[in-house]
C-alpha cells in the first residue's frame, strides 16, 4: 500500500439551507492549525447544489482549496449518496486525514465511510495534535469521560476522526483570502438515493437555545423536585439566561432531552455558568467545563463541580435561590420597594 | 454449545436483528493501566442502555407484524447476560459471537464481524442498533454495518412503522425531526430514551436457559475473515490514556451566612459584566 501518496488535510463541509454548519467551520480553524503543524493544504469537501457562495465562504475561514461536488441527486443530503460520492472523491484526491464534525449527519456518514473505504474512524474528538512522525493525533474521552484515549491510525489512509461541535473556536474570517475552487464529478444513478427525506419538523428555536446561550443556569437531582426548576426559571428570567439540566434530571422526565447538557447531550461553552444542585459528574463537566466562567451551588462541599467553579455558595439551595432571586431584584430595581 | 447458522427464516412477518453490546454499568468504569482497555472482569455490567431502546421498538414491531427477533452481540462469554435480558423482554433468539480473534477490534472489524455475521441470519429486514455505546460513544457501527452491506440506513430514530416493504421512521437531529423512508432490509440506529423499554418477564428469562436459544458462534461458525478482525484487523490504536485532571479553577467559595455568599456573590458576577439591568 503506498500511503505516502496520501497528501494534505481534508474536512467534509456540512451546510444547510444554504450556509455552513457551525461544526464544520469551528472544524475549519482546527484543520488549519493541523494542516499549518504538517505544512500541508487544507482542503474543505463540499457537496450539493449551488454550492459556490460556500465554498468561498469557507475558502474565508482558512481552507486552501475547496472540491466542490455538484449533483443533482446530492442537492438533498442523504447517506448513501453523500457516503459514495465522497469515497469516490477520497479514492482520487487522496488526502492523508479526513474530518467530520461529530453532527448527527457528520457521524452516519463518516460512519457509513469508513465501512466503504477500509480506513479507521476516531469518533467525537475534542483535541488533535501531530506526533512526531507525522500522524495526526485523534484524542477523545473515553471511558465516560475519565480519561482521554489517543487515537493514531497508521495502517490505512486516509485517518479520519469526527470532532465534537462547539469544542473548537470559530476562526476569524478573512474575506482577502484566497483559494481554489475546484470542481468534481460523482458517479451516482437514482438508485443510489435509497433512503428519503420525507418531512422536516423543525424545532430550531428549542433546539439551539443552549448553543446560542451567553448564560445557562442548569439544575441537577440536588434541586430534589420538578416543581423547584422554577426557581431557574425565574433567575434565568433576572439574569437573561436559558435553563439547562443534568443528564439525571433529564432521565426521569423532570426536563426535556434537548436541555440536557454533558457528554450524552449538549457541549456547551457560555460565558457564564451557573450548577445549581449538580454534583460534577465527569459526563456533566465533559459538556460545560469550557464555559467562560463557572458558579457552583451546592450543598456538599465535597462535590467535584466546586473543583470547576470559579465562583461558589455552599449552603442550602432552598435559601440560597431565593436570597438570590431576591437580592438581584432590588439590584435591578434599585432599591427594594422601587417598582411601581 | 457452538452449533452452525442454521437459523430458519419465519414464514411470515418482520425477520429482525437486533445489535447489543454489554457494557459497565454507569459508574463502574476503571482502565487498565498496562492494556489501556476497560477493565471488564468482575465489574457490575448491563445491556447498553440505548440498545435496550431498539429491542423495544423491535419489539414493538414484531407485535404489529409477527416475524422474529434475533438478538446479536459480539463479546466474551460473560456477554450473554444481556443477551438473557433480551430474551427475557421478549426476543426470539440470541447469537453471541465470541472469539479470541475478535478482542481489540475498533469500529471497523466491529461493524464487518457483525455485518457478516447477519448475512447468516437468511433474509433479514430490519437490523436495528443502539444510537452508540455508553462506554465507547462512537456511533460509528450502526452506519459501518450499513455501509459494509451497502443498505439504507436511517439513524438516531424515534420510531419507526413498516409498510408495504418500506420504513419510515422518525429521526432525531440538532434542529428537530425529520422523516424519512427507505426500502428494506434496512438499518436503523435507536435513539436512547425514545421509548420505555419493558422489563424482562420471569419465564422468559427461564426460557433463556434453554439449549439453543442463545447460541454461541465463533469467527469461523459466522464465516468471518480473521486477517479483518481484532487488533490486526483494526487501523486505529489506542496509543496513551490521559486521566483527565479536572481544570482547578481556584474558585472563591463562599460558605458562610446565606445573605452574604449570596451578596458576594453577586458583586463579583456585576463586576464582570454578567447582571444588565
Amino acid at each position: 500500500m503506498a500511503l505516502e501518496v496520501y497528501h494534505g488535510t481534508m474536512i467534509f463541509l456540512e451546510h444547510r439551507k444554504n450556509r455552513l454548519r457551525n461544526a464544520s467551520i469551528q472544524l475549519i480553524g482546527e484543520g488549519r492549525r493541523l494542516a499549518d503543524m504538517l505544512s500541508v493544504e487544507l482542503s474543505g469537501a463540499i457537496l450539493g447544489k449551488g454550492l459556490d457562495a460556500m465554498a468561498e465562504e469557507a475558502i474565508q475561514y482558512g481552507l486552501d482549496r475547496v472540491y466542490l461536488v455538484e449533483h443533482e441527486l446530492l442537492r438533498d443530503y442523504a447517506p448513501r449518496p453523500y457516503a459514495k460520492a465522497l469515497a469516490e472523491l477520497v479514492r482520487k484526491r487522496k488526502p492523508e486525514a479526513l474530518l467530520f464534525g461529530a453532527t448527527m449527519n457528520g457521524r452516519e456518514v463518516a460512519g457509513r465511510l469508513h465501512a466503504y473505504i477500509h480506513t479507521g474512524l476516531a469518533a467525537d474528538c475534542t483535541a488533535f495534535g501531530v506526533t512526531n512522525d507525522g500522524y495526526i493525533e485523534m484524542i477523545r474521552p473515553a471511558f465516560g469521560g475519565k480519561s482521554l484515549a489517543h487515537i493514531l491510525c497508521k495502517k490505512t489512509k486516509p485517518q479520519m476522526a469526527s470532532a465534537r461541535p462547539n469544542v473548537f473556536p470559530v476562526p476569524d474570517k478573512d474575506p482577502d483570502r484566497k483559494g481554489k475552487i475546484v470542481r468534481e464529478s460523482a458517479q451516482l444513478t437514482e438508485d443510489d438515493v435509497d433512503t428519503r427525506c420525507l418531512e422536516t419538523i423543525e424545532r430550531e428555536e428549542e433546539a439551539e437555545i443552549l448553543s446560542k446561550a451567553e448564560i445557562i443556569i442548569s439544575g441537577g437531582y440536588g434541586l430534589k423536585k420538578r416543581e423547584n426548576f422554577e426557581l431557574l426559571d425565574e433567575l434565568a428570567e433576572l439574569l437573561h439566561g436559558v435553563v439547562g439540566a443534568s443528564r439525571k434530571v433529564v432521565d426521569i422526565g423532570w426536563f426535556p432531552r434537548e436541555r440536557q447538557i454533558g457528554q450524552t447531550g449538549k457541549t456547551v461553552r457560555p460565558r457564564l455558568y451557573l450548577a445549581i444542585g449538580i454534583s460534577g459528574a465527569v459526563q456533566h463537566l465533559a459538556g460545560m467545563e469550557q464555559s467562560e466562567k463557572i458558579v457552583a451551588i451546592n450543598s456538599d462541599p465535597s462535590s467535584s463541580i466546586f473543583e470547576v467553579a470559579d465562583y461558589g455558595i455552599v449552603g442550602n439551595m432552598f435559601e440560597v435561590l431565593p436570597e438570590m432571586i431576591k437580592q438581584l431584584k432590588e439590584m435591578k430595581g434599585g432599591g427594594s420597594q422601587s417598582s411601581s | 454449545m457452538e452449533s452452525g447458522p442454521k437459523v430458519q427464516p419465519p414464514s411470515n412477518g418482520l425477520k429482525i436483528a437486533v445489535c447489543l453490546k454489554q457494557v459497565p454499568k454507569g459508574e463502574h468504569l476503571e482502565i487498565d493501566p498496562v492494556k489501556k482497555t476497560l477493565v471488564r472482569e468482575g465489574v457490575e455490567s448491563e445491556m447498553n442502555p440505548a440498545d435496550k431502546n431498539a429491542v423495544e421498538l423491535a419489539l414493538q414491531l414484531r407485535d404489529e407484524h409477527g416475524g422474529e427477533i434475533i438478538a446479536l452481540s459480539m463479546g466474551p462469554p460473560t456477554f450473554t447476560r444481556s443477551l438473557e435480558m433480551a430474551i427475557g423482554m421478549g426476543v426470539d433468539r440470541a447469537i453471541l459471537l465470541s472469539d479470541r480473534a475478535l478482542a481489540g477490534s475498533d469500529t471497523t472489524p466491529t461493524s464487518y464481524a457483525l455485518a457478516e455475521t447477519i448475512t447468516k441470519f437468511g433474509k433479514t429486514n430490519l437490523i436495528l442498533c443502539g444510537e452508540e455505546t455508553s462506554d465507547s460513544s462512537t456511533g460509528h457501527v450502526g452506519p459501518g454495518i450499513a455501509g459494509h452491506l451497502d443498505i439504507p440506513q436511517i439513524t438516531y430514530v424515534v420510531d419507526a412503522e413498516v409498510e408495504n416493504g418500506k420504513v419510515t421512521a422518525k429521526r432525531a437531529v440538532e434542529f428537530g425531526f425529520e422523516i424519512w423512508e427507505a426500502k428494506m432490509p434496512a438499518l436503523l440506529t435507536v435513539k436512547f430514551g425514545c421509548n420505555r423499554p419493558r422489563e424482562p418477564t420471569l419465564s422468559r428469562k427461564i426460557k433463556a436457559k434453554r439449549g439453543n436459544v442463545i447460541q454461541v458462534w465463533s469467527a469461523s461458525v459466522a464465516g468471518l475473515d480473521k486477517s479483518k478482525l481484532g487488533l490486526e484487523g483494526s487501523p486505529t490504536v489506542v496509543s496513551d490514556i490521559e486521566t483527565v485532571e479536572l481544570p482547578s479553577r481556584k474558585g472563591e467559595i463562599y460558605s458562610e451566612d446565606v445573605k452574604e455568599s449570596v451578596s458576594k456573590l453577586l458583586d463579583q458576577l456585576k463586576e464582570k459584566g454578567f447582571i444588565r439591568g
